[in-house]
């Protein structure tokens, strides 16, 4: 197993090797961020707006605060966020998706419909209305997110099940008298991994770009603490200034996106490959 | 002698295995001149569809050509760039694969594909293209030639699908086109009238063929030779007239009998019927779409019923009844004695034990993911509380009986054959312990020898466990061959029905005549023969 592992990560190309650094970075960075920031990112430890020096290596931001510190900060909880909205997401899509398919009639007709409801409000006029009524905590944010998110799951899901549901296997476990959620586990779900686990990469940078969104419009996570979107928003006016400190934030969550990217891209051809070359 | 337009020597191709490569084609050399057909025939994993692809310079997955010369025209395929290949397909060589629903884009209309290979060479203009496609779906007797290309797949049957592939292939005037069973998925009345157009189709055109199959009879009628492949070798090559009559080698002799030799009497025995079907009509779409009206069928123990009839007289649909997965709209059915719930939900374990189906495609009947153990284990652990170690052995037990090694148990599906993939059906079937299996065209996807093979098998099997069967085929000779008693089925309704012998002695009705004369008989010029009669007497 772990020699199929590494014999994988010698035969990887460079895009995936490049996407692999940077997930592993940063999930490193976001796992340690406690341990490795040089400062306490809440505190005031320099001038406003420093540049990059020994000290402060990404300088500091509107307060005074060490950019680095709260660069790692904001990593944890924009990935650590992600994470847990899209897993949620995928266990509420997924699950959805495969009842409407495999149930038919009513039971899809009323989940699609109420799927098809979701998807026509603006998802950021829809979440910010609900943010703004509910509050905006941390558990809020996910399954807020996470619902909204879990739309596009459904269809996928939806789609994927409904073509193997006309599969005559599953029709044998159907006579066989096996319960839908078997016939979910066993007979559909290991079918689906690859396109579910292209789409949970995919869903991923999503999510990351929709909390960033909403913490630059002041209702994801609250001061004191800030993701990357909150970063940016806190920066957006050192640009006036011609002060790198907004881009910072940006340029992680423009990397984190197209790492995660091309290691999906990485996994789906080795996938596609290996389905290939099954020997006969 | 002329020039060959294709010279294949000493090709060998091989596929990576577990202690490096292993030769799935070895030493097969033969030669094609223009305007010549070359049937290939043998049982499934013989290599006849690699050998077909192998003349497009291709190999599926991870076959490599890995020896000998594919001389095309004198140029070496196996020499050439993909870039060269890829400008040779379609416009030299065309192939025509067996599942033409499977090969056509839903989202586009027939003619568009079929012009496309004329477009992408530059061959013709758009125009020219389209009229020259209307040319043969008219010579290909496809309906309203003027229009048929305006219709989507979906809006044509099987066989005129199978036909607009046939278009498809013709249409950048090739040289050379490979069939690869192009007519196995149809019924027997569908394809007489695909043999035909085929026929007449390369006879007009002059058009070299490559003809795949597993169908002696099928391709007696289209092969000046034949060459008989078994385990990726030559067993033998000679004129269609000589392997007929004149076979010499031992395999041969064999492949012509298994075809010849059909006829067989079983006596009914009578007793309490096992399953009783009556007055059944069912109907899909909440009732919208009626498709069994009054079905009165009766199946009694160890005994063999066949239902006969060509696709959409309703036989799937009357397994599906009997299963539960469509509850019927009138008529009940009782199963030894006791009425059966009409619906799945409604049924006990037991009897969903009691009785089993097998489908046609083994294909999509197996769960690509999961390994042949797993497969047979579960309706072991289900229906009869198996585990551990009794039930590894059980399962071995069940793989030797459907004559299968039973190391297969840790392959997936994709690493059998297609016969193999039937018997797992079969052993997952018989794990259940089933008093009434329904067998719904098992054979129709394999080739005669393995078919024979499986035919064979679910006798035995029948004989020794008392096991009744529900045999659901169009293949009238698997029929003589099974069956105690037949059920001829057209539009839904029940044409006649009786004793094997009683429905295959003349006078017949008349579609069972209709579906007797279609069935391909050894001898060449058959077809013509058919279509002379087809066309004095129209049906």
């Amino acid at each position: 197993m772990m020699k199929a592992f590494f014999r994988a990560l010698r035969e990887a190309s460079l895009s995936a090797w490049i996407g692999l650094v940077i997930v592993v970075g940063n999930a490193l960075c976001a796992i340690l961020a406690g341990w490795i920031a040089p400062y306490d990112p809440a505190d005031p430890v320099g001038g406003l707006w420093e540049g990059f020096t020994a000290e402060h290596w990404l300088g500091t931001d509107q307060l005074g605060r060490d950019m680095l510190s709260r660069m790692l900060e904001g990593g944890q909880l924009t990935i650590g966020i992600a994470l847990a909205v899209t897993a949620l997401a995928f266990v509420i899509g997924v699950l959805g998706g495969f009842i409407a398919a495999l149930g038919r009639g009513a039971v899809d007709q009323v989940l699609s419909r109420i799927v098809d409801a979701l998807m026509a409000i603006p998802t950021l006029l829809f979440a910010l209305l609900v943010l703004s009524v509910m509050g905006t905590s941390v558990p809020v944010l996910i399954v807020v997110i996470a619902i909204l998110e879990s739309t596009r799951v459904f269809r996928l899901a939806r789609a994927l099940a409904l073509d193997l549901a006309a599969m005559d296997f599953v029709e044998v476990a159907r006579l066989r008298g096996e319960s839908m959620l078997w016939i979910m586990r066993r007979e559909i779900l290991p079918n689906t991994t690859l396109p579910l686990m292209s789409e949970f990469g995919l869903r991923f940078c999503f999510v990351v770009l929709f909390i960033s969104t909403l913490s630059f419009l002041g209702l994801g996570i609250q001061p004191p603490a800030a993701d990357w979107g909150g970063l940016v928003r806190e920066n957006a006016q050192a640009i006036n200034f011609g002060i790198a400190a907004p881009l910072i934030p940006a340029a992680a969550i423009a990397i984190l996106t197209v790492g995660v990217n091309l290691v999906v891209d990485w996994m789906l051809a080795r996938q596609g490959k290996a389905m290939l070359e099954r020997p006969a | 002698m002329s020039d060959p337009l294709l010279s294949v020597s000493n090709l060998q191709i091989t596929v990576p295995g577990a202690d490096g490569p292993r030769a799935i084609v070895e030493n097969v050399s033969f030669e094609l001149q223009r305007g010549e057909v070359l049937g290939l025939i043998g049982e499934s994993g013989a290599g006849k569809s690699t050998i077909g692809l192998a003349a497009l310079g291709f190999g599926r997955g991870a076959v490599r050509l890995s020896g000998g010369e594919v001389l095309l025209d004198g140029e070496d395929l196996r020499q050439m760039s993909e870039a060269q290949l890829r400008a040779l397909r379609g416009r030299k060589v065309a192939y025509v694969a067996q599942s033409a629903a499977a090969a056509f884009n839903p989202a586009r209309t027939i003619g568009e594909q079929v012009i496309e290979v004329q477009l992408r060479h530059g061959l013709a203009s758009r125009e020219a293209a389209l009229d020259q496609a209307r040319t043969l779906f008219a010579e290909l007797a496809l309906p309203d030639p003027e229009h048929f290309g305006d219709r989507y797949p979906h809006q044509a049957s099987g066989g005129q699908l199978q036909r607009a592939m046939i278009a498809m292939a013709m249409a950048g005037r090739p040289d050379l086109v490979v069939f690869d069973e192009p007519t196995t998925a149809l019924d027997v009345t569908t394809q007489v009238e695909v043999l035909a157009a085929m026929r007449r189709v390369i006879d007009q055109h002059g058009t070299a063929a490559l003809y795949i199959s597993h169908d002696l009879a099928v391709v007696a009628q289209m092969a000046d030779r034949i060459l008989v492949l078994r385990h990726g070798r030559m067993v033998e090559l000679d004129t269609t007239e000589a392997i007929l009559h004149h076979p010499r080698e031992a395999y041969t002799q064999e492949l012509v009998a298994a075809r010849a030799d059909r006829m067989k009497e079983l006596a009914h025995a009578a007793t309490t019927p096992l399953l009783d079907i009556r007055a059944v009509s069912a109907a899909y779409g909440g009732g919208a779409h009626k498709v069994l009206f009054d079905i009165d069928v009766s199946v009694h123990p160890g005994e063999t019923v066949a239902i006969v009839g060509e696709s959409g007289s309703g036989k799937s649909t009357l397994a599906r009844v009997i299963t539960g997965l469509l509850p019927p709209a009138e008529g009940r059915i009782e199963f030894q004695g006791k009425p059966l719930s009409p619906a799945l939900a409604q049924r006990s374990d037991d009897d969903l034990r009691r009785i089993q189906l097998i489908h046609q495609l083994p294909d999509v009947a197996l769960n690509p993911r999961h390994r042949v153990g797993d497969v047979i284990s579960r309706p072991l652990s289900m229906f009869r509380g198996l585990r551990g170690r009794e039930l590894e052995t059980e399962i071995a037990r069940l793989l030797a009986l459907v004559d299968l090694d039973p190391a297969l148990a840790r392959r997936y599906p994709v690493q059998l054959s297609g016969g193999q993939k039937q018997r797992v059906c079969i052993a997952r079937a018989l794990a259940a312990e089933p008093d009434l299996m329904i067998c719904d065209e098992v054979t129709s996807a394999l080739d005669p020898l393995v078919a024979e093979g499986v035919q064979d098998l679910l006798l035995d099997l029948q004989r020794r466990m008392r096991l009744a069967m529900l045999f659901i085929t169009h293949d009238l000779g698997v029929v003589r061959r099974m069956a105690d008693r037949v059920v001829v089925m057209q539009h839904g309704r029940i044409v006649e029905q009786g004793t094997t012998s009683e429905i295959f002695t003349p006078p017949c009705a008349a579609y069972t005549q209709r579906l007797l004369d279609s069935v391909p008989e050894m001898r060449i010029g058959w077809l013509a023969e058919r279509l002379d009669v087809l066309q004095t007497q129209p049906v």
